[in-house]
């Protein structure tokens, strides 16, 4: 099922062409009504209507969040501010948060890309969805809302946390999907395993997740445990929030809504463009949005693009599944470490599960990578020659695919502390 | 023949032993014996108690990593050579003792000693031959 089949499956030439026009009417607005944008366009001499094709984009300059932190809270406002009729911001866990402002049409634009993206996951009006992001300042829990009502699917609004009362909601109402974080939905079968709940008795069909970078693997467990598919969503607050990439059922990466936001691929050093299946930090143009459009913003993730038209018809263009993030990497004695990479070989140990935490030291002028890996009663064993040989074995496996030794520590169960959003995965000590 | 042996992980950290104690006690469950391995990080503790499934499940309840194992209980004459003669057995009859460890019995001039054996069938055969008397878990749940 295809939610707008006009849109998804447009022509490359009309998606360029429709992109190039959105680029030409984003660059005369943001010239007009965001001095921040202005002056940079003046610095670069660079004229609105100088850009006439997607390829001239590369010119133009990037936004970084720094950026944005700067002209906390309206200053990137392209709209008056009468007609903005809801804000989003980022948690503000690491800094000033970032804001998202949102008119009547953004918001009806972000209520048509979640239809999309839920769609992609079989929901029709006929479904119920257990949406158990979290509602408030942070997009999740509204960006699925909007779309799930244009659906016309029954939503159910009961926010992350609070994990007794989702069990209680899941075996009452029956959801047919469930919309959360990755870690959220094994936070979510475990507590569930642990009141018995056997959750092929839900009846749910599909998890739509997102909102933290997840592996191949995890997607395994998660279906296994939950009795569901599980689908890739990606968006982020400062360009909308969920809804700019989704995966379809062929789960070969996530479509991007390229009519909305145009993607590209940069060294995040040089800031060169790269071409499709070269991994790098995405830079996500906003096409159609009005309160608070941005220019190239590098959204720190890491991915790579795939132009190749896919098997389920969307002509969209499709990123990778996150491969981490370029303030996420840990450069350990000179190599790059991505959480993802350790949680990949966690997986593969058949009765390891993915709940782990990256301990970064350094002692006597060396980086000590330490991964803590919780203990479950499947690899437990009362031996101790057992369970040291299960700490070769990870560290073994580490060093196979990162290069690097790590110690490998067994914890008890549960003291990896999970945020019941998203998961805390790494602990660096180093002196900055 | 096998009574049931209870196995909790335990990280190396201040408190951990008395949370299973007091986890214990508030459930009303009497250890019987105990023997504590461990490694640099972490260790293992293992318990003889009067109710090894309802220890089992308050110990899980309180959220750690428990395992009920078989393991054998001989009793064995309180005096030098007690132990010597059953380990002897075992070595005659090729079984391994994977670890073992000693259980406090008040009632008579008897030491009863744990054993974790690897091949739990042929060292019950072997004691029982010997006429060596195992303790059964009906007598634990009276202790």
């Amino acid at each position: 099922m295809i939610w707008d089949n006009q849109s998804e499956t447009m022509k490359r030439d009309d998606i360029t062409t429709l992109q190039a026009e959105r680029l030409g009417n984003l660059l005369s607005r943001l010239y007009k009504r965001v001095p921040f944008y202005r002056e940079r366009m003046e610095k670069n001499g660079i004229r609105p209507e100088h850009v006439r094709h997607m390829s001239d984009l590369k010119d133009l300059p990037f936004t970084t969040k720094e950026e944005l932190r700067t002209v906390y809270p309206f200053g990137m406002l392209a709209s008056d501010k009468d007609d903005i009729v809801e804000i989003h911001t980022s948690s503000g866990t690491t800094g000033i948060p970032v804001v998202d402002a949102y008119t009547a049409g953004d918001i009806n634009i972000w209520g048509e890309v979640m239809a999309r993206c839920l769609t992609m996951a079989g929901a029709t009006r006929a479904d119920i969805i257990q949406n158990a992001y979290g509602y408030g300042l942070f997009t999740g829990g509204m960006g699925v809302h909007y779309g799930a009502r244009k659906i016309g699917a029954m939503v159910i609004p009961i926010s992350g946390g609070n994990t007794k009362r989702q069990l209680a909601i899941m075996r009452d109402f029956k959801p047919t999907i469930l919309t959360c974080t990755p870690s959220y939905s094994l936070y979510m079968a475990e507590a569930g395993r642990e009141e018995d709940m056997d959750f092929s008795k839900v009846g749910l069909k599909a998890g739509v997740f997102g909102a933290e970078p997840w592996s191949d693997s995890m997607r395994k467990d998660i279906q296994r445990k939950l009795h569901l598919k599980a689908f890739d969503i990606y968006g982020l607050t400062e360009i909308i929030g969920p809804g700019v990439a989704n995966e379809c059922s062929k789960h070969e990466g996530l479509h991007v809504f390229e009519d909305h936001f145009y993607p590209e691929i940069i060294d995040p050093k040089t800031g060169k463009v790269l071409p499709d299946g070269e991994k790098g930090e995405l830079v996500i143009t906003t096409l159609t949005k009005e309160g608070t459009p941005l220019l190239r913003y590098r959204t720190r993730d890491i991915t790579w693009l795939n132009h190749e038209p896919c098997s389920c018809g969307r002509t969209h263009v499709r990123m990778h599944r996150l491969l981490g993030r370029t303030d996420d990497m840990l450069i350990i004695r000179g190599v790059n470490v991505f959480p993802s990479q350790i949680e990949e070989v966690l997986l593969k140990i058949e009765e390891v599960e993915p709940h782990y935490q990256l301990v970064v030291e350094r002692r006597d002028q060396l980086d000590e990578l330490e991964v803590q890996v919780e203990m479950n009663e499947n690899m437990f064993s009362d031996e101790i020659k057992n369970l040291e040989n299960m700490e070769k074995q990870i560290s073994a496996q580490l060093y196979g695919i990162l290069n690097i030794h790590a110690r490998v520590k067994l914890v008890e169960p549960r003291t990896i502390s999970r945020s019941e959003g998203k998961a805390k995965r790494i602990i660096d000590k180093r002196p900055r | 023949m096998m009574i049931k042996q209870l196995s909790i992980f335990l990280e190396n950290k201040k408190g951990r032993l008395a949370q299973v104690t007091s986890t214990l006690a508030k459930n009303k469950i009497n250890i019987r014996a105990l023997s504590l391995a461990d490694s640099a990080d972490f260790g293992v503790l293992r318990l003889i108690v009067n109710d090894p499934d309802r220890g089992a499940t308050s110990l899980k309840k309180a959220g750690m990593v428990v395992q009920v194992t078989d393991v054998i209980a001989v009793e064995i004459s309180d005096k030098p050579g007690g132990l010597s003669r059953v380990l002897h057995l075992f070595d005659r009859g090729a079984i391994n003792v994977e670890y073992m460890y000693a259980f406090v019995e008040k009632i008579k001039d008897k030491a009863v000693v744990i054993f974790k054996i690897e091949q739990p069938a042929s060292a019950i055969k072997i004691l029982k031959k010997e006429g060596m008397p195992l303790v059964r878990s009906s007598v634990l749940k009276g202790l």
